[in-house]
């Protein structure tokens, strides 16, 4: 028997190399863009994918921000240690399940991108993977050093991070698979605001 | 079987049905030109993409070892399918190790070319998409008909039918925002309720083995991050070489599918989090067999933007359901021929070779010479229609002898004239759908000799 056992592994790999073309090289492209207006730029794109921009000077006003925004009494949890009230640092090692009835989190997003609106969470900034999806809505906060262009900039700045997981959100979960009309709030958040916080040190 | 040709006569009866997807289709490609206008640096990401492709093509098998060391280091279990009865059982095998009988998954079509679904449930696996228009084809018991629009052939009033039935909405609601909110309720339910994952992957990279998946739903994250065990399969021409690259096709990709800037959601999954199961399934399925043809292997670039269907005169009249086969539209006609040829010989004639297709591949497929190709390649092998292969004969003849042309020209104007029922009827292809012409007075050549006669 073992004498025949060649494993799809190898014969894959065999395929692939006997079929493959001749090697090509190519060049990376540099786009030089424009890094004037970012964060209006960012707020228009992201406006057009069904966000919302606010700007805010300090990291004290998200709460009056979220009282005035947001419905009372819900469960509300953030990863930024300043947001006391909202402190979600204890949720990193629970069961992502318990997070179903989240209604509001709070996050910082490392990186907002110009041209499209999204916003870059490495992991570490989600408390739990599933938490930006399973909330019924979501804030991300940015500093004003967060913008880029494009997402080539944006890579340039994710460089070789390790994360584990990281994912770009550009705006609330949404569909147009009935009939292509726009629904927002497909499987994740109702709505998704990206607040520039201006004076914030991080 | 009825081919190509056939299904779509079904599916022109309903003219004005033909007419809303056709122009709903356009719709889309018309979003697709607005949002690639702003980007003056358009043409410069599409060479650059087709080219990093092209090399990643002709590197290949050491990037899938790369891959396969780093995903292995990231913790991820590797698994290597030959074909799509192979990826079945491992997706069987991985279930069954874990005791789980029900799955919930997000949008994969290489999971429908494997006809994953039936394999799971004739062993007892109940299956749940979670994408909508996938619920919503599931829920019809009918395939896919669109890669990115799975549903994009139903009517607002049938699929309330089918939520209503299965979901339990009011007869006759067909308000889009109620019936999403139905299937949110519901498959939010399954979310939480399945300890099994699968998802398709967007990209995979090679220097660090991570992956990409993107959605605008967030369905996919939705599933493997509550899952315990998350499943990803991928074809093996996902790859990139490097994370940086992905800031290329992540700017082309949902410009040309929908129109949009970026998919709601681009996540990067490049360890399992922490006491979850993560599988990798990198599938073969033919795809190092169409590497190994050169006519047909840029193919492989393809990145399943849709928008080679959207802007297919043959598709938006025709529907997805008339190729048979998991990707339709133009980039499936090129693929599915790889796979079975005597099956899917019909699928190269579905084309007017208009060479649209070529113009918005955001990875510079030349698809309208490739179908041209299959066509050459399909007549030797003997898969065609013997009555189109002896009418291209006739036809071969007629223009290398330009007497007999020329009179065979003038016989049929003056038929056309004296006799029309002899062409105005139904053994005439042609006439269905459409008036003939007037025949011409003269032909070109009879026109020029009087010209030049007059002139001198």
């Amino acid at each position: 028997m073992k004498v025949n056992m060649v494993t799809s592994r190898e014969r894959i790999l065999k395929a692939v190399k006997a079929n493959q073309p001749n090697f090509v090289s190519f060049a990376d492209i540099n786009i030089p863009q424009s890094t004037e207006d970012l964060p209006n730029k960012f707020a228009l794109a992201l406006r057009n994918v069904g966000g919302n921009f606010v700007e805010l000077d300090h990291l004290q006003e998200v709460e009056n921000y979220i009282n005035e925004n947001f419905k009372q009494g819900g469960r509300v949890l953030s990863s930024i240690p300043e947001l006391l009230k909202f402190n979600g640092l204890d949720v990193i090692d629970t069961d992502p399940h318990s997070l179903a009835n989240v209604e509001l989190a709070v996050l910082r997003a490392d990186i907002a991108v110009a041209e499209n609106g999204a916003c870059w969470l490495p992991e570490v900034n989600t408390l739990q993977r599933v938490l930006p999806f399973i909330a019924q809505h979501l804030i991300l906060l940015v500093s004003i050093k967060a913008f880029v262009p494009t997402m080539h900039q944006a890579y340039e700045i994710i460089g070789r991070d390790a994360y584990g997981y990281g994912v770009f959100i550009a705006g609330p979960s949404k569909t147009a698979d009935i009939e292509q009309s726009l629904v927002l709030g497909a499987h994740g958040p109702r709505s998704m605001t990206v607040c520039l916080v201006n004076e914030w040190a991080t | 079987m009825k081919d190509h040709s056939e299904l779509s006569a079904i599916f022109n009866a309903d003219e004005q049905r033909v007419n809303w997807h056709d122009e709903t289709l356009w719709w889309i490609r018309q979003k697709r030109d607005k949002a690639v206008k702003t980007l003056p640096e358009w043409e410069l990401l599409r060479e650059n993409a087709s080219q990093i492709k092209q090399h990643t093509l002709s590197n290949l098998s050491a990037y899938l070892e790369q891959f396969e060391a780093k995903a292995l280091a990231n913790g991820v279990k590797v698994h290597w399918a030959a074909n799509a009865a192979e990826h079945n059982e491992i997706v069987l095998s991985i279930l069954k190790r874990n005791g789980i009988n029900r799955m919930v998954k997000s949008k994969s079509m290489l999971t429908e070319e494997c006809h994953l679904n039936t394999f799971l449930e004739n062993n007892g696996i109940e299956v749940i998409d979670s994408d909508l228009g996938e619920r919503i084809v599931q829920l019809a018991k009918e395939p896919p008909s669109h890669i990115v629009l799975p549903c994009i052939h139903k009517k607002k009033e049938e699929i309330g039918e089918l939520f209503h039935e299965h979901l339990g909405t009011p007869v006759g609601e067909a308000d889009p925002q109620v019936l999403t909110e139905a299937a949110r309720q519901d498959l939010r339910n399954v979310f939480l309720t399945r300890r099994a994952a699968l998802t398709g992957v967007n990209f995979a990279v090679a220097e660090t083995g991570e992956m990409v998946i993107c959605t605008n739903e967030g369905n996919a994250d939705m599933g493997a991050h509550l899952a315990d065990v998350h499943i990803a399969s991928m074809g093996i021409e996902k790859l990139v070489p490097q994370r940086r690259h992905l800031g290329v096709f992540l700017r082309l990709l949902a410009r040309s599918a929908t129109g949009q800037p970026i998919t709601t959601y681009s996540s990067h999954l490049r360890t399992p989090r922490s006491g979850q199961q993560m599988h990798i399934i990198l599938v073969d399925n033919g795809r190092s067999q169409q590497l190994g043809r050169e006519s047909f292997r840029n193919s492989l670039k393809c990145i399943r933007c849709g928008a080679c269907m959207n802007t297919c005169p043959v598709y938006r009249k025709s529907g997805g359901h008339s190729y048979q086969y998991t990707i339709s539209g133009p980039i499936g006609s090129i693929l599915a021929p790889n796979l079975d040829m005597k099956k899917h010989a019909d699928l190269p004639f579905a084309s007017t070779l208009c060479g649209s297709c070529t113009n918005v591949c955001p990875v510079k497929i030349d698809i309208h010479n490739q179908l041209y190709q299959w066509r050459q390649e399909l007549v030797s092998a003997g898969y065609v229609d013997a009555k189109k292969k002896w009418g291209m004969k006739a036809m071969s003849f007629l223009f290398a002898h330009p007497s007999l042309f020329s009179w065979a020209g003038k016989v049929g104007r003056r038929l056309m004239t004296a006799a029309p029922y002899l062409f105005n009827n139904k053994l005439n292809p042609w006439y269905n759908q459409r008036e003939m012409p007037s025949a011409a007075k003269q032909s070109f050549r009879e026109w020029y000799k009087q010209r030049a006669k007059n002139e001198s």
